[in-house]
């Protein structure tokens, strides 16, 4: 396999004595779609809330075991550090409602106390609607409050929001599921896009979705890991029996 | 017999709403009434040298309230001044530690604070600053107006905040912001519209407290300044006014008690508008 950018090694969670992940053992590599899927409820959203230290935000939430980015442990970094190198997207779309379309863009910077001159921030901002696919929509009203957009667009300006940080990894969790079909067919052509640029790892419980645009996945089911493979292999030879009876659809 | 049964319902039917339109006639009249009499009976003094002269001794003419318009001003922005960093300081932690044994009971006293009578807080006011400075003193009524301000900024801020999803704080968080950077740039700016009605209509609220001022700021004749000296608030001067024996102080009392009402309307719509405009879409 190719170089991994993020490796989790024995890793479990938590909510109080509740254990939602026992003993994830994951590589994910650079530069690709890594695709979790899983039923409801199984911890797909809980796992790439840890990569971020996202998780702990939550009271009682604890974790066990060590995640890698490269060779070095997020769980010893600041989490501050570690969210600016890991970016997120969430189910619903989130932009900043009292800001602008051109500051919720360069909202990781000014937020963070970041000083860069205008001819920085405009490019920064430019770069990254276009990277989103935004930029020829928006261009012409970058002063109008994101949220007068509809909820894909929405979400796209959250995605260039995430890639103005330049992040390694690009965190999605379910990043269709609040919008209608033609806006997830404009992101799933996106995300193909992104992972030129940016190694991707999306949350979807939609089994077409993973097939469609994932290099890798990981089929996780009660809170196990059972199955993880190029896409490729596992819709069409799945090794495990409880993954074969998911895609065929007798559960989940 | 149905069809007398559905008659029956319909007049039962108009009964009811005759029944609440006009019993909310009956909740707004008495505000028309005040606003009738007091207008009626003040509007004839108001005129500018009313607002910028000093009060006159008994027997001369004229006279005006300018003292008490400054020391009702003064006095707000003392109070302002200890109940807006405190208030929003607790309603942010009441928002941010909704169950636990610390906010339930910050949230206890709180809620008790509200309901303790202005004239108690007058005297833990006297008690504490008063006596211990040994004077009558503007900063003595600031500091009861304040505490009187605090317990309606705190539920504001709370309740305000309590609305926004927390995707946005997650949203903000994921972005590696530190969290007091996520509470006053993306928190707070989403929850200003809130917060600042909570701050203007809990001013409106004590901008005509007389009780706690009684034994605190005292009330003057002078225009003074000095937030250590006693001074005048328009309450005090309509008190001191309308209790005296002579008519012509009585009408000085209804032209104060118009400026007053006036003063507490414009923010209460001030208040409204905020609302209205400031209204963050989420």
């Amino acid at each position: 396999m190719e170089s991994p950018i993020l490796t989790t090694e024995e890793f479990s969670a938590y909510f109080g004595e509740q254990c939602v992940l026992k003993n994830i053992n994951l590589s994910v590599v650079q530069k690709k779609t890594t695709a979790i899927m899983g039923p409801s409820g199984c911890g797909k959203t809980t796992l790439i809330r840890c990569i971020n230290r996202m998780h702990e935000l939550v009271p009682d939430a604890r974790v066990k075991g060590n995640i890698f980015l490269y060779d070095k442990n997020l769980y010893s970094m600041n989490p501050i550090i570690v969210r600016r190198k890991i970016g997120m997207v969430f189910q619903k779309p989130n932009p900043f409602p009292t800001m602008s379309i051109y500051d919720n863009v360069i909202a990781g910077y000014s937020l963070n106390g970041i000083k860069i001159g205008k001819v920085e921030k405009d490019r920064i901002v430019e770069e990254s609607l276009k990277m989103a696919a935004l930029w020829d929509e928006v261009k012409g009203h970058l002063q109008r409050k994101g949220t007068f957009l509809s909820g894909g667009q929405q979400q796209r300006l959250c995605i260039a929001r995430a890639l103005a940080m330049n992040p390694e990894i690009l965190l999605l969790d379910e990043p269709t599921s609040a919008l209608d079909p033609k806006a997830t067919a404009h992101i799933e052509e996106l995300i193909s896009e992104l992972k030129k640029v940016v190694t991707i790892i999306i949350v979807t419980h939609n089994i077409a979705q993973a097939a469609r645009i994932s290099d890798f996945t990981a089929f996780i089911y009660l809170g196990e890991l059972i199955e993880y493979g190029t896409t490729e292999k596992m819709f069409t030879v799945p090794k495990d029996k409880r993954t074969e009876e998911y895609l065929t659809g007798k559960f989940g | 017999m149905r069809e007398r049964a559905l008659s029956l319902r319909i007049i039962k039917d108009m009964g009811f709403r005759v029944m609440i339109i006009s019993f909310s006639f009956i909740t707004i009249l008495p505000l028309l009434l005040i606003l009738f009499y007091i207008i009626r009976n003040g509007i004839a003094v108001i005129n500018w040298q009313f607002l910028i002269s000093l009060p006159k001794p008994v027997g001369e003419l004229g006279g005006g309230i300018s003292n008490a318009l400054v020391g009702t001003l003064i006095l707000i922005a003392i109070a302002c001044l200890i109940s807006i960093p405190l208030g929003i300081c607790t309603g942010i932690y009441l928002y941010e530690h909704r169950e636990g044994r610390i906010s339930y009971l910050v949230r206890l006293c709180v809620e008790i604070l509200q309901g303790v009578p202005s004239i108690v807080i007058g005297i833990i006011a006297y008690a504490w600053v008063v006596v211990s400075m040994g004077t009558f003193s503007a900063l003595s009524g600031g500091v009861a107006l304040g505490i009187m301000m605090l317990p309606v900024i705190v539920r504001a801020t709370e309740e305000t905040l309590k609305l926004i999803p927390d995707t946005l704080k997650e949203a903000s968080l994921s972005l590696g912001v530190p969290y007091y950077r996520t509470i006053l740039k993306v928190i707070l700016p989403a929850g200003a519209s809130g917060i600042v009605t909570g701050i203007l209509l809990s001013v409106a609220r004590i901008a005509g407290e007389t009780a706690p001022l009684l034994f605190t700021a005292f009330g003057s004749p002078f225009m003074d300044v000095n937030i250590f000296k006693p001074i005048n608030a328009l309450p005090l001067l309509i008190f001191n006014y309308a209790t005296s024996p002579y008519p012509e102080w009585h009408t000085l009392a209804w032209g104060a008690s118009l400026v007053l009402v006036v003063f507490v309307l414009t923010l209460n719509f001030t208040a409204k508008l905020v609302t209205k405009k400031w209204k963050v879409q989420f």
